[in-house]
């Protein structure tokens, strides 16, 4: 009975608890009902995940509505694994949540920041697991209206600005693509994506597909801070509360990847894009996000924005895998999809339980803190090492493979430039890694205690992932080399 | 025990002593206990596998497979099997020395240092018994970020500056140029097993063997082939111990011995001398011989000339890799051991110098070889191994060096090598000669300064004597040098 | 001038589309940015519209001797759309509210030269 309709109580669970949550009083309650919910979520994403893991598909038809009149979700590996990512690091971020929001946040504003929470949870599953464009756009949207609320919760008054400007930029973005999914529909007359993408090869000469496609590939890559339309999210990121940018730095971006993976490959195909300069967009984009976000790492002042712009680069890698367009190329974009998540994750936690004891993300505050907090130190080193992509890590993986599938097309220039960002990482990686160790500690003589328990244990257990699936990648790799066939259209 | 489960013990014994170390780091004389218990255990591990070795093959261990077709695995072969019986034997001793050296000069943070010094024993084993060259890789990147903390060990601006050169050369080779040729070669070969003849031949054009030797040679920064040097002269500010068993010993001869298992299991001697891979990679190495010499000429700072002195005699070792016949192999894997034992004694003498007197610079070394003149006896001793004078065991190494030149016809190199070994004696002879014969430099008397600590002068004879020993019975080192290089 | 006087849909959206656009880059006020933004949403809501429409149809309510109905599921769309670009509105107004709380000005410049003096 549960089984047929995982992927509608995936959606449904949160929606319905989030008001409910935002009604209950004091902070434990809302919190553990958030926290119930979310483990709830991740349970069925993993149940989903393995009834896809062969590769099959699930129908659900929303309300016995057949497609492709009525909305359906559509789920095989591909979403059943970024919802699984979404899933996971809702259920890891609240545990970690409790004390970091209590200390930031306002008590009577809490029963709202975790009813927001769910609300931008169910979004983005919702983004997942749908296979209607428009409903897409609308799951869009409530993730993004949820997330600028969360990230304006921040305790600075940037936070302010900084969730202004997403709204700004994320609802241009959104409308592109509305504007996109209107041309597409008005040329083929359906929303599902999988009859667009038989519907729309009959059109493909069509100009307005060709415009249409624009819009949608713009649209999305402000979503996912495709570089240079980034620039909301290095203030997002540094000033949203400690708990929302562990999970929007792991979630949000991600989920606007697949979007652009099952746009330019499942809805449009490689056939289409081909005919189109899309993929040398991804790789000349792909590579100055590399290398220009990089650069702008090394030279942020505040650990929460310097891994900020760090994710725009890493977001680079992951477009470069899709430049690709082959099987190697998509893998390892899929693959860091997930391993980008448990790094970023890891390393925003970190420095989340710096913040927890400091009271400040800036780099000159936490001069010889990492031996009065060895823990979260050494979480952060791991963290780092994964970001730089040191073999046994996670990020070893993923780079990997990306290097591969340069190599594999003999582009060598590229292969170099993932390489050099890895080396750029490790000189904004070690530059925490050098104040929190080996500088003497501030003159004030103010010595910290180490971070609770709380925060500690999603910390390290998320290190712990990066090194798992570092040193077995059975399940990353198998489910992305499942993915690249079952998204279509990549020449293998 | 079976033979896989103690290839596994032997580089997990120091990761369960660091534990240990960490665990007992409020009570020092136990703290150090368990470092020398773990490192006398590490020892017998690895001579008991030497002894297993000798008797037949052992299993590859695979320990996890990240990749499909690319596992942790590890097998045990001469010349792993040599790396590690120098590493793991010179671990005691160093520990010895270390105890003495570290209280003697109130070093802080000692618990971790020595919890550091073992995670990297620990990884230089890794290297040593890796079944590919991804478990290579990885453990080579181990020990990278393991001796970090040891290099930055004193927290001061400079101790700072060197660690972030030693990161910056060290990690940017192996990721930059290395990790690339290692995808190369993963992407022509599609494997990265270490293969008697290499895995390369008939797979890669040969007119990229070159290319991509060059990365391989460059990439592996720990060779500190010019111009990726700059890396170990900065590593000096690091204690003494570290200097010697880390940056005369394991780190280093990682890096060479990485470039070794490169030419010989990855591209085959065959393939480099087909394919002319060598032809001009080769000068590099005979250039750094050269240079490094004479630049360690104009160091006054003893560690510092050390260190330049290392990095010349590291190229040895590449050219006779490089150099792709017999005699240069059998030389360079023989050099591994030698120059470890020769040049762990200097390092040794020049830290019980600082220990004791209080000195780091040569010029204001003069005369204090009477005050100390077994410390000084060790430093003679260890020069002239280095040097390749008989009787000590220096001279064999060098001895087959000049052989696998003259094999190759490459008289040039083999001037080389004769030029160098007079470099050699401009600058490690004086050093001694000065200390006996000369006189103070304000014309006092070293009335005051006495021996270093006694553990620190049984480190240094016990390795004194060793390089006199090796002269005369390099057996086990000859032996499984002969057998990387085919000797019969 | 056929072609142009046939699609005059179009010209009246892409209009609307680019002074929307205009005012949410070159404005520095908060308040005139979020109008901006609504005007450039509207403008695609009117593309929705218009292009549901099937000529010679009547409003797509089934009765007697109408054939040709315009086609109702833009408008349907356009409903959810409009919902989502009041809630964003109201998001963005209430953003600025705070932000003039908390900055004493809803001007973009002032906002800035008070982050930087900071």
């Amino acid at each position: 009975m549960i089984e047929s309709h995982i992927s509608l109580l995936l959606v449904v669970i949160p929606l319905l608890a989030a008001p409910v949550t935002a009604l209950l009083p004091g902070v434990r309650l809302p919190w553990l009902t958030a926290l119930l919910v979310s483990w709830v979520c991740f349970a069925l994403a993993i149940w989903q995940f393995a009834l896809v893991m062969d590769g099959s598909v699930i129908s659900y038809e929303l309300g016995g509505w057949a497609p492709p009149w009525g909305i359906e979700y559509r789920i095989d590996i591909v979403n059943a694994f970024v919802a699984l990512i979404v899933a996971g690091m809702a259920a890891i971020t609240l545990p970690y949540a409790l004390r970091s929001v209590e200390q930031e946040i306002p008590k009577h504003q809490i029963p709202l920041f975790y009813s927001m929470f769910l609300l931008c949870m169910d979004g983005l599953l919702g983004i997942t697991l749908t296979g209607d464009i428009f409903n897409l756009f609308v799951f869009l949207e409530i993730s993004s209206l949820s997330s600028y609320t969360l990230i304006s919760m921040g305790r600075q008054r940037r936070a302010l600005t900084a969730a202004y400007q997403y709204l700004i930029m994320g609802t241009i973005g959104a409308t592109f693509l509305l504007i996109g999914i209107g041309l597409i529909y008005a040329e083929t007359g359906t929303l599902n994506m999988a009859d667009l993408s038989n519907r729309l090869p009959a059109v493909f000469s069509h100009h307005t597909v060709h415009t249409a496609f624009a819009f949608i590939v713009v649209g999305v890559a402000l979503k996912l801070a495709m570089f240079p339309l980034h620039l909301w999210l290095p203030n997002a990121y540094t000033y949203a509360p400690s708990a929302i940018t562990v999970f929007l730095a792991a979630t949000a971006t991600k989920v606007a990847v697949y979007v652009m993976l099952r746009v330019v490959f499942t809805v449009f195909s490689t056939g289409f894009t081909s005919d189109t300069p899309t993929d040398d967009m991804f790789l000349l984009l792909g590579v100055l996000g590399v290398l220009v976000a990089s650069f702008y790492a090394i030279y942020q002042g505040d650990a929460k924005r310097l891994l900020a712009y760090s994710s725009v680069a890493q977001i680079g890698y992951i477009l470069l895998g899709i430049g690709f367009a082959s099987a190697l190329g998509v893998t390892a974009a899929v693959v860091h999809i997930f391993n980008h998540a448990l790094m970023k994750g890891a390393l925003f936690m970190a420095v989340g339980a710096l913040v927890y004891r400091i009271g400040s993300s800036h780099i000159t505050q936490f001069s010889g803190v990492g031996r009065q907090m060895p823990w979260t130190f050494g979480a952060l080193v791991l963290g780092g090492l994964s970001l730089i992509g040191v073999p046994g890590t996670a990020g070893f993986i993923s780079k990997w493979y990306l290097v591969l599938a340069a190599i594999e097309q003999q582009a060598w220039l590229i292969a170099a430039v993932i390489l050099v960002g890895s080396l750029l990482a490790v000189v904004y990686v070690w530059k925490m890694v050098e104040v929190l160790y080996f500088r003497p500690a501030s003159d004030t003589g103010e010595t910290y205690r180490e971070a609770p328990l709380s925060l500690l244990v999603p910390t390290w257990l998320l290190v712990i992932a990066n090194i798992y699936f570092g040193l077995n990648a059975d399940l990353t790799v198998g489910a992305a080399t499942t993915a690249v066939q079952v998204l279509g259209g990549i020449p293998q | 025990m079976s033979d896989s489960a103690l290839i596994l013990l032997a580089f997990l014994l120091p990761l369960v002593g660091a534990f240990g170390i960490v665990l007992c780091g409020r009570w020092p004389n136990l703290r150090e206990t368990v470092t020398l218990v773990t490192a006398a255990l590490t020892g017998l591990t690895v001579i008991e596998l030497y002894g297993r070795f000798q008797q037949g093959g052992l299993n590859v261990v695979q320990l996890a497979e990240p990749l499909p077709g690319l596992a942790i695995s590890f097998e045990i072969e001469p010349l792993g099997m040599l790396f590690a019986l120098v590493a793991s034997l010179l671990w005691f001793v160093t520990s010895v020395y270390a105890i003495g050296y570290m209280r003697g000069h109130g070093e802080a943070n000692q618990t971790r240092f020595y919890t550091m010094f073992a995670i990297a024993i620990s990884a230089a084993l890794g290297v040593a018994f890796a079944g590919n060259l991804f478990t290579l890789f990885l453990f080579y990147e181990v020990l990278t970020i393991s001796t970090y903390p040891l290099v930055a060990h004193a927290g001061t601006e400079k101790a700072r500056q060197g660690a972030r050169t030693y990161l910056a050369i060290l990690l940017g080779t192996s990721i930059g140029l290395q990790l690339l040729a290692i995808l190369i070669t993963y992407a022509a070969a599609g494997t990265l097993d270490f293969r008697a003849g290499g895995i390369l031949a008939g797979k890669l054009d040969p007119a990229w063997a070159g290319l991509l030797l060059a990365l391989f040679v460059f990439g592996i920064g720990k060779a500190a082939v010019m111009p990726f040097h700059r890396w170990l002269p900065a590593a000096m500010v690091a204690p003494t111990p570290v200097s010697a068993l880390l940056h005369a010993v394991a780190v280093v001869k990682a890096g060479v011995f990485t470039v070794l298992k490169v030419t010989i299991y990855i591209f085959g001697t065959d393939f480099i001398t087909e394919s002319h891979a060598n032809d001009w990679i080769i000068w590099f190495a005979g250039a750094t011989i050269l240079l490094a010499s004479l630049i360690a000429m104009t160091r006054d700072n003893l560690k510092s000339r050390l260190a330049y002195s290392t990095v010349s005699q590291l190229s040895y070792i590449v050219l006779g890799a490089l150099l792709a016949n017999q005699m240069g192999l059998l030389g360079g894997s023989l050099h591994i051991a030698m120059h470890a034992f020769g040049k762990i004694t200097l390092f040794f003498a020049a830290g019980a110098i600082l220990v004791a007197a209080h000195k780091t610079e040569i010029s204001e070394m003069g005369g204090l070889g009477r005050a100390m003149p077994i410390t000084f006896g060790a430093f003679l001793i260890g020069s002239l191994s280095i040097i390749g004078l008989p009787p000590f065991g220096g001279m064999w190494s060098k001895w087959y060096l000049a052989l696998g030149t003259i094999d190759a016809a490459q008289w040039m190199l083999l001037g080389v090598l004769l030029l160098s070994s007079l470099l050699n004696i401009a600058y490690l002879l004086p050093i001694p000669i000065r200390a006996f014969f000369g006189k103070a430099p304000d014309g006092t008397s070293y009335t005051k300064i006495k021996e270093a600590p006694v553990t620190c002068l049984l480190a240094m004879v016990v390795t004194s004597l060793a390089c006199l020993v090796l002269f005369f019975y390099p057996g086990p080192f000859y032996e499984l040098a002969s057998m990387v290089a085919g000797v019969e | 001038m056929q072609f142009i006087l046939d699609h005059y849909n179009y010209w009246i959206v892409i209009f609307l589309m680019m002074v929307g656009f205009y005012t949410v880059i070159s404005r520095g006020n908060l308040i005139k940015k979020i109008a901006g933004l609504n005007m450039f949403q509207t403008s695609v809501f009117l593309l929705y519209i218009s292009i549901g429409n099937v000529s010679g149809g009547t409003t797509p309510i089934i009765a007697e001797g109408f054939r040709a109905y315009s086609n109702p599921l833009p408008h349907v769309l356009i409903l959810t759309a409009i919902v989502v670009g009041v809630a964003t509105t109201a998001l963005g107004l209430a953003l600025v509210v705070r932000i003039r709380e908390a900055y004493g000005s809803i001007e973009e410049e002032e906002i800035h030269k008070q982050d930087e003096s900071f």
